[in-house]
């Protein structure tokens, strides 16, 4: 079955498709039901309605704009082909294009494309490509920025203390990891976190919180990765 | 050729912004450059007291972004040196009576016949330090050994790494005392350095000269006067070596080695 409402990360922050076809109602609660089960993650998130060609008069906008807000998510944009739909927009005074708004984040969006060579089985493609939306940041994450995306992050750089991300997907950062990281943030206990010095203010897979030891702050970096076993975040050696 | 604006600042309050800025345009001016500091602190000013020039005031940055006078009428002349002057800031205006434009403004005009030009900011990343940075070729981080005045200079060059143009940053650790890095009760220079990952331009000794050169509206002497001069040569472009911190790191050195085993 197809999602009636379907999140993506995008370059402003994430975007909501909603299918034109289905009905308002249903839709209303499915995305509000969505929001509230991953609240952690949509806190503070800015997002982006893909409406297609859906006419939504204002006040039905008006409606949804409160609940998001109630929710604390920031709605900034409104992408739609229906003028009643682009008049209600301007009038609650969001974005009509994504031009209007500036990127979420300095991030680089991939979209992944895969050859699959005819002797591969399909389906071990389709989990590649359905598994690899991501974002990469080639910068050092400095404190106070906050990275949110319902994908994985790659970071090649440093994640700094004070600096945030909260990812639906995996994280791994070539670098020193010292933030606050959340990988599986959507739910996912499958989720990993790499880092070649693991060394987190805090980092949560799934709803599971670890706050780090207070090691010795003069140990030999090594490259770890966390994961979820028996219900709990364990850190090994990151060499396989 | 054209004069360089560096901009002097550090997120946190009361890390020696204006310190630095005063001491490193003495130093510049000791080396016979032709120097003007501007005091971006709308409001708070007290670069013109560290200088010695509180009582040679008569116009400030305000007015002549105003028009009430030129921009020469605003330049307060150092006694000291023969190519020094400060353009103070307003003690009464609040600071959005000054735009980043205005700023590049000025700091065009000053651009020929000057070497440096240097910008004193306030604290924090609001109005007033967007005010500062705007007209920047290059910016110093000012910053103490200590994990919050860290954590904000961290925010700051953050913020100035994804700004529009990307400006060239370097840091300086200001307030350093040797011995209570020695013992680990502060943050050491190699700490810092791996936190921020940027150039360090100087490293400044806490000294109690600091405050009483201050007071007098002096250059200061002994230790941080030193440090204050290699830093002005380093951004001359001398290659000066840092003494200071070479003792430490070497220290550091030897501690970890023992620390590991
Ligand atoms: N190296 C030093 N040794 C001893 N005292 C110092 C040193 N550097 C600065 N100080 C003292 O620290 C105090 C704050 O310095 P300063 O006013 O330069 O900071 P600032 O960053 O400009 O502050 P503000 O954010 O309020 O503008 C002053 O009293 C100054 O004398
Ligand atoms: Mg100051």
């Amino acid at each position: 079955m197809q999602d009636q409402v379907e999140f993506k990360g995008i370059r402003e922050g994430i975007l909501i498709t909603i299918d034109p076809e289905a009905e308002w109602g249903d839709v209303l609660s499915d995305l509000t039901a969505r929001i509230d089960n991953q609240a952690a993650f949509f806190r503070g998130a800015t997002i982006v309605l893909q409406l297609g060609k859906r006419a939504v008069q204002r006040p039905e906008l008006a409606r949804l704009l409160n609940r998001l807000r109630e929710r604390d998510v920031n709605l900034a944009s409104v992408l739609s082909t229906s003028a009643t739909t682009q008049g209600a927009t301007r009038q609650l005074g969001l974005a009509l294009d994504l031009s209007e708004i500036g990127p979420a984040e300095g991030v680089r969006q991939a979209t992944p494309q895969i050859e699959r060579p005819p002797e591969y089985p399909e389906k071990m493609f389709d989990d590649e490509i359905v598994g690899s939306e991501g974002i990469l940041i080639r910068r050092t994450l400095r404190g106070g920025r906050v990275i949110r995306t319902p994908g994985h992050v790659v970071v090649v750089g440093d994640v700094n203390p004070g600096a945030e991300i909260i990812a639906g997907g995996d994280i791994v950062v070539w670098g020193r990891l010292r933030g606050v990281v959340h990988a599986g943030a959507m739910g996912d206990e499958s989720c990993v976190i790499c880092a070649l010095d693991l060394q987190p203010t805090q980092l949560r897979i799934s709803s599971l919180i670890s706050v780090s030891p207070p090691t010795n702050k003069r140990r030999k970096p090594r490259p770890e990765r966390a994961y979820i076993q028996d219900g709990q975040i364990k850190a090994e050696d990151w060499n396989h | 050729m054209s004069g360089r604006v560096i901009t002097v600042t550090s997120g946190k309050g009361g890390v020696g912004k204006t310190t630095t800025t005063a001491n490193l345009a003495m130093a510049l001016a000791s080396l016979e450059k032709r120097i003007i500091a501007i005091d971006a602190d709308i409001g708070l000013r007290n670069l013109d007291l560290v200088m010695g020039l509180e009582n040679r005031i008569v116009y400030d940055l305000v007015d002549v972004v105003e028009g009430r006078c030129t921009l020469r009428q605003a330049m307060v002349k150092h006694k000291g040196y023969p190519y020094l002057y400060l353009i103070p800031a307003s003690q009464t205006r609040d600071k959005t009576a000054i735009t980043p434009q205005n700023m590049r403004a000025v700091a065009m005009e000053l651009k020929d016949s000057y070497d440096f030009i240097l910008v004193d900011s306030p604290a924090g990343i609001e109005w007033g330090f967007k005010n500062a940075i705007a007209p920047a070729d290059e910016v110093l981080i000012v910053t103490n050994p200590d994990v919050s005045a860290v954590r904000d200079a961290d925010r700051i060059i953050g913020l100035i790494e994804t700004h529009d143009v990307p400006i060239p940053v370097r840091l300086v650790i200001n307030r350093l005392k040797s011995g209570m890095v020695r013992k680990g009760e502060m943050l050491s220079v190699d700490d810092i350095i791996g936190l921020l990952s940027i150039r360090l331009v100087g490293v400044i000794p806490e000294d109690e000269n600091v405050l009483r050169s201050s007071n007098q509206g002096v250059a200061v002497a002994g230790p941080a006067g030193q440090a204050f001069l290699n830093l002005a040569r380093r951004l001359d472009g001398e290659q000066v070596p840092f003494q200071s911190l070479e003792i430490t790191s070497l220290m550091d050195r030897f501690r970890r080695l023992f620390n590991n085993r």
